[in-house]
């Protein structure tokens, strides 16, 4: 199939981040910094304060809406990154960092959204705001993050 | 950096368009944090009294920004999250959205912060932070009674930049 890879439809995603309703970080994957270099790398440490002040900007940003019912921020648009941010009914966020001017992230942060009701919720061991160890979801979610298809999400 | 280049602020500010009402309000900071100017044109919520709400504003700016520069993908050697950085020092952002409101922001190189809040629809308004900025050199750095530092009360500046922001869309 003749696939259209244009410059941005090429584009890296170089990290995704899942936390619970209470800021802590239960998942977290690195997709390699810019040019597929390990440039990005963080360790756990850093990746859990970064997860849970992310968790308290995006509470910080509801207190200074000018207008009510605001959901916290869903797009950051930073100087050598965009991070996108979903969060579910029930308080989890999952966000990715990615190049900047990536499309499609929002239907990519559904799919992620739906593997993770899919293989993790229903997963009879996994216990509920706990750190993520599944399998299926870890191999599905490789795929799903995989360039071509989130091209493919557009369509 | 554009930042000193013009200061041919009357030229032409945008035209005007009908649909005007697309800021919510605007804040400015100096480096130490002191909010040197608010204004707000459109805000039916307020949840905290006006100088908490300036002090919450800084503060989310700034732990956003050691976000940023902590996250940063295309450097090595970042230091530790909140790590005190310059300005221009570091991955700075320029803009975030939420469902109800989208907020720009820009940094000059003196640590002057602009905050734009507007309607999460508008486009990409880092040219009018950069205009704003030179409205405040034109009207306010270089008013002789103005003393730095100290909250902004200038009539020109406040005029025009009212009817700057009517065009901002």
């Amino acid at each position: 199939m003749a696939t259209t890879t244009t410059g941005t439809a090429a584009a890296a995603i170089y990290s995704l981040y899942i936390i619970n309703k209470s800021g802590g970080l239960i998942y977290y994957k690195e997709y390699g910094g810019v040019g597929g270099t390990g440039r990005m790398r963080m360790d756990t440490n850093d990746s859990l304060r970064v997860a849970s002040l992310w968790h308290s900007m995006h509470a910080i940003s509801q207190q200074l809406s000018p207008t009510p019912s605001c959901s916290g921020i869903d797009l950051l648009l930073a100087d050598s990154f965009d991070l996108h941010c979903f969060q579910s009914l029930t308080g989890t966020k999952f966000f990715v960092v990615c190049e900047p001017g990536t499309p499609n992230m929002e239907s990519l942060l559904k799919v992620i959204y739906e593997l993770y009701t899919d293989y993790v919720l229903k997963n009879p061991f996994y216990e509920m705001e706990m750190p993520i160890r599944c399998e299926l979801f870890d191999i599905n979610l490789s795929v799903a993050v995989q360039k071509d298809r989130v091209a493919l999400l557009g369509r | 950096m554009q930042f000193f280049g013009g200061s041919d602020v009357s030229p032409s500010p945008p035209a005007t368009t009908a649909a005007g009402h697309n800021a919510n309000m605007m804040y400015m900071f100096n480096r130490n944090g002191v909010c040197l100017f608010y204004r707000e044109w459109n805000r039916p919520l307020h949840t905290l009294n006006p100088q908490q709400d300036h002090k919450l504003m800084f503060g989310l700016l700034f732990s956003l920004k050691s976000l940023t520069a902590k996250m940063d993908p295309t450097s090595g050697d970042k230091g530790n999250l909140g790590m005190p950085q310059l300005p221009g020092q570091g991955c700075s952002f320029h803009c975030f959205r939420t469902n109800t409101y989208k907020l720009s922001f820009m940094e000059s190189p003196s640590g002057i912060k602009i905050i734009l809040v507007t309607h999460p629809k508008t486009g990409d308004l880092r040219e009018a932070t950069k205009y704003i900025y030179n409205l405040y050199v034109e009207y306010v750095v270089k008013n002789p009674m103005y003393a730095p530092g100290t909250p902004i009360r200038c009539d020109l500046f406040t005029t025009n930049l009212d009817q700057y922001v009517r065009s901002i869309s």
